[in-house]
């Protein structure tokens, strides 16, 4: 075990930044466990407050635009078909018919072996970064569960660059977390988001899934969140959607308080994907409010925060389409997904 | 002991098998026809009506599906539980509606027995409203009716002597449940508690969680939005005599909902109840290989 600790790790540049250039399993360890406790109770307070707020009229309107504009529309299911990644496609780039006003989805999110199809399903609409432009997302990393040998991981990860992915999705290896075995995690973000990057020397986007419902304790969500920016995350993503409970407004809220420090230390952005569970465009506003009043405005964007969803769309159509009409809508006025 | 202090019973909304209060937290007091103080009543705001809505489609697909033989039975087991309050309903019919004991036996027994009367043609009436059509072909073209969804209905309203109790709810209910449609019904505004009363026999029933919503409090304010919702099928104006009745018919148009006009008094049994909401399906088939 102490062997272990004093082992050095690959000097990602944050982490050097922050803990100097001897780095090593020990140091990081060292730092990770002297992070401050996370008060519970409180925690949960905040977050059940901030899910009180009322929003109405111009500013929900307001509101229903930005969460369309956050979604990376997912679908991840062993039964995908290429059809099925078409047709995600298609409501990405027109998630209301009926109403051509409605913004475009931040992004789709599939299956490494899938990119291919979605990046010929949108064409011209593909692009990221663009104000209309739809990216794709691709999990990788033997998702859902981590459980395979890094060799294979990096490989999972090269290919979904190579097919056109613009970002992954990557878990984390949770077993090594909980056991202590901080280095090995950390490396393999490191490693990953080294297999991010195009012959062209740039690089597609790391997201890294810290599945924070097999984290067990809000410590351990700091302590991924932390070591997860440290290796080199752009965002920092809460679940898989494979595992309950997915995101929750409190665990979303701690990741946006690390985020917020970060930025208050290193003057850099990192950004937040709640992801799975959060189904009615309530919940959503509600975390749009906690982004907004933690880590502030500048976080409600596509580059900072995103919501890994798929139902969530349809309810806030139908909210958008109460709003234009005056009167209730029904499924029959979407597309079924 | 011998001194009890009255408990007056606040009633709720029934919404997806469950009795939740009104989302806007509302209230309204229960009188009997002499204004004196009978019960506390939730008082359904539109977003309610929403919350019934969805329960009610999400109930659809069960409710449907279901053969006809049960849905019968289970139809046929709502009355057998309202035999069993019989006491009940006929203490809130003397006490909100004035009725005599005499009386108020006579409309329980009336509403039993038109559920009873609905209950029979669950299985029965595919057989009487659907058809073998003639065609010139050796095939079979058949025309069978099927449930249009979530039908939202405006109960009979005003006096209970009048229409505006159980006999008045069986007879608009039950004609919807028949076929397997789910209801959203606005219950008797002035007069809320058989219909709170019969929710609490469906709770205990076998009818699932849902089928039934039941909204109590002002029918000109709900029924606008149940009329204009777009994931109701059909509307049943049978109480809304008193409302802008055109006008609910017209945003109902905008969704092609069905729609039966308002009805004075208590709508009598008849079997057109059960066909109006229901859509017909026509298939053929070959006749035979010779």
């Amino acid at each position: 075990m102490t062997m272990e600790q004093s082992t050095a790790l690959a000097p990602a540049s944050r982490a050097v930044q922050l803990l100097g250039t001897d780095l090593s399993e020990k140091n990081l360890k060292l730092h990770l466990e002297g992070l401050s406790g996370v008060d519970a109770v409180g925690l949960e307070a905040r977050a059940a407050a901030l899910a009180t707020r009322s929003i109405k009229t111009s500013s929900k309107v307001w509101a229903l635009d930005t969460i369309i504009r956050l979604i990376d529309l997912t679908t991840l299911e062993g039964a995908d078909t290429p059809g099925k990644v078409q047709s995600l496609v298609a409501k990405a780039i027109n998630p209301d018919p009926s109403d051509p006003t409605t913004p475009r989805v931040a992004a789709v999110c599939v299956y490494g072996d899938l990119v291919a199809d979605a990046v010929e399903a949108l064409g011209a609409a593909h692009g990221s970064g663009g104000p209309d432009g739809i990216a794709v997302a691709a999990v990788a990393t033997a998702f859902p569960s981590g459980r395979a040998s890094l060799a294979v991981k990096l490989a999972d990860t090269a290919e979904a660059v190579a097919a056109g992915a613009d970002e992954i999705d990557m878990v984390i290896d949770r077993g090594a977390f909980l056991a202590g075995n901080y280095g090995k995690v950390f490396e393999q973000i490191v490693k990953i988001k080294d297999a991010c990057r195009r012959p062209d020397g740039t690089s597609a986007h790391l997201k890294v899934i810290l599945e924070t419902g097999e984290l067990n304790t809000y410590d351990n969500v700091k302590k991924a969140s932390w070591l997860s920016i440290l290796a080199g995350a752009d965002f920092i993503k809460t679940s898989t959607g494979k595992v309950q409970p997915a995101a929750t407004l409190p665990v979303t809220l701690l990741m946006l308080q690390v985020v917020r420090d970060w930025y208050r230390l290193t003057g850099e952005k990192i950004g937040v994907k709640p992801a799975g569970g959060i189904r009615s465009s309530k919940d959503a506003v509600r975390y749009l409010v906690t982004v907004a009043e933690t880590a502030g405005e500048d976080w409600l964007d596509p580059h900072l925060f995103r919501f890994g969803a798929s139902s969530l769309l349809n309810d806030v159509l139908l909210q958008r389409q109460k709003l234009q009409t005056g009167h209730y809508s029904g499924a029959d006025y979407l597309t079924i997904d | 002991m011998n001194s009890h202090l009255a408990v007056p019973k606040t009633y709720k909304l029934y919404i997806g098998g469950a009795f939740p209060r009104s989302e806007s937290g509302r209230t309204f007091e229960v009188a009997d026809r002499k204004g004196r103080f009978l019960a506390n009543a939730a008082k359904a705001s539109r977003k309610d009506a929403r919350d019934a809505v969805v329960a009610a489609r999400a109930a659809v697909a069960g409710w449907s599906s279901a053969t006809a033989y049960n849905r019968g039975q289970v139809l046929y087991r709502i009355a057998e539980l309202l035999e069993g309050r019989r006491e009940q309903f006929v203490a809130e019919l003397r006490a909100a509606g004035g009725l005599t004991q005499s009386k108020a036996n006579q409309e329980v027994d009336a509403a039993i027995d038109v559920w009873i009367w609905y209950a029979g043609w669950a299985d029965k009436y595919l057989q009487v409203v659907g058809n073998g059509n003639a065609v010139s072909g050796p095939y079979f073209n058949i025309s069978t009716p099927e449930p249009t969804g979530v039908v939202a209905i405006i109960a009979p309203q005003g006096e209970l002597a009048a229409g505006g109790g159980l006999l008045g709810l069986a007879s608009v209910l039950a004609p919807v449940l028949v076929s397997g449609n789910t209801a959203v019904l606005v219950a008797n505004e002035a007069a809320p508690l058989p219909a709170i009363s019969l929710a609490e026999v469906l709770a205990t029933s076998d009818v699932p969680g849902g089928v039934v919503n039941i909204l109590t409090g002002s029918a000109a304010e709900i029924a606008p939005w149940l009329a204009s919702h777009s994931d109701v099928n059909g509307l049943d104006l049978a109480g809304a005599g008193e409302l802008e009745w055109v006008d609910l018919q017209i945003s109902a148009a905008e969704t092609l909902k069905r729609v039966l006009p308002p009805e004075t008094g208590v709508p009598a049994p008849s079997i057109e109840r059960i066909r109006f909401f229901t859509e017909t399906k026509t298939v053929w088939h070959t006749k035979a290989i010779i």
